[in-house]
């Protein structure tokens, strides 16, 4: 048997150890992806919430200039 | 607060300088978690003998133990942080608790599975009702409560308040799960690790064990900073540091 043969045949328990490291890994590459596509998606529902109120605003703004062109200074 | 605590402590409190605080960490922890870990791996997996005992089948122990000990180390930290959050209502602290319990549960579950794996060809059971199995177990369905309760509110402070409820009363079932092995009359091995005298293992195997317990420290870390940092954008999508943050990533 090969060098690597007998590492990976772990001295017969094999089928212990090796699933035991892949839970491990796996569990916490889950871990740290999941928090990451949580931030891209805070991030993206923010951006949305904020052209939304920047285009309410300019919806306001084009409203009351429109009703009362006087009294409404053109930088509110 | 009162005056003894520190001001640079006052100031990390807050949001936006932890959020930057834990921004520049991140990277750094995360690079030393992958560090110790692949040198635990080689240690552990190459360099370490067979043990006389359990042949080639102990190498779990250098995930198993590690993972145990940060389902207990996390634990106490989100017991403390959640203390904190109730006490003195620190918008971080909730944060720092409620981020915690999913890490936590990880390492647990990664303790449960890895420890099943290793009892089937030493004990010839993937499962058995005693004090360190059961407490341990006790200990994921804890997190989980915890987690499950912070959901179940629709506001989340109300949620992370009731949760941390929940946390500093499980927190009586960490030393339980320490001591279990020597309280009860367990199939569970006693502790390896002597802090305080001669460990009962060899120098051979005991630096890749350690090695692997800092790695998992770090990683808590990193994950830890990276979860907080986006539950405080989440929390604080109202206020201008974060819209400057949201507007300046979309640029890029």
């Amino acid at each position: 048997m090969s060098a690597l043969q007998t590492f990976l045949a772990m001295g017969g328990y094999a089928v212990y150890v090796w699933p035991a490291y892949a839970v491990f890994f796996i569990v916490l590459i889950v871990d740290s992806i999941a928090p990451r596509l949580r931030r891209r998606r805070v991030l993206r529902e923010l951006r949305a919430r904020i052209a939304r109120q920047s285009s309410r605003q300019d919806r306001v703004r084009q409203d009351r200039a429109a009703s009362n062109p006087i009294t409404t200074p053109p930088s509110l | 607060m009162s005056s003894w605590i520190p001001l640079w402590l006052h100031k990390l409190g807050s949001p936006p300088t932890f959020y930057r605080f834990a921004g520049s960490l991140r990277p750094w922890a995360m690079a030393l978690a992958l560090l110790f870990g692949a040198i635990a791996l080689y240690g552990g997996l190459v360099l370490a003998p067979a043990d006389y005992q359990q042949g080639d089948a102990y190498r779990i122990i250098f995930i198993h133990v590690p993972s145990a000990w940060m389902s207990m180390f996390i634990y106490a930290v989100m017991g403390v942080a959640a203390f904190i959050a109730l006490v003195w209502r620190l918008k971080l602290a909730e944060v720092v608790a409620m981020e915690s319990a999913p890490i936590g549960a990880a390492f647990t579950f990664i303790t449960l599975v890895t420890g099943s794996l290793w009892g089937k060809p030493m004990w010839g059971t993937w499962w058995t009702w005693d004090a360190r199995l059961t407490s341990e177990l006790v200990l994921l369905f804890l997190y989980l409560g915890v987690i499950g309760l912070y959901h179940a509110f629709e506001d989340r402070r109300q949620g992370a308040r009731a949760a941390a409820f929940l946390a500093i009363i499980g927190i009586i079932n960490v030393p339980i799960v320490h001591f279990s092995v020597n309280w009860w009359n367990t199939l569970h091995q006693g502790s390896t690790i002597n802090v305080f005298g001669q460990s009962k293992i060899s120098w051979d195997m005991l630096w890749p064990l350690l090695s692997m317990v800092l790695a998992t420290k770090f990683y808590y870390i990193a994950s830890l900073f990276r979860r907080v940092r986006t539950d405080l954008l989440a929390l604080e999508g109202g206020k201008d540091w974060v819209r400057k943050i949201a507007e300046s990533e979309s640029r890029q």
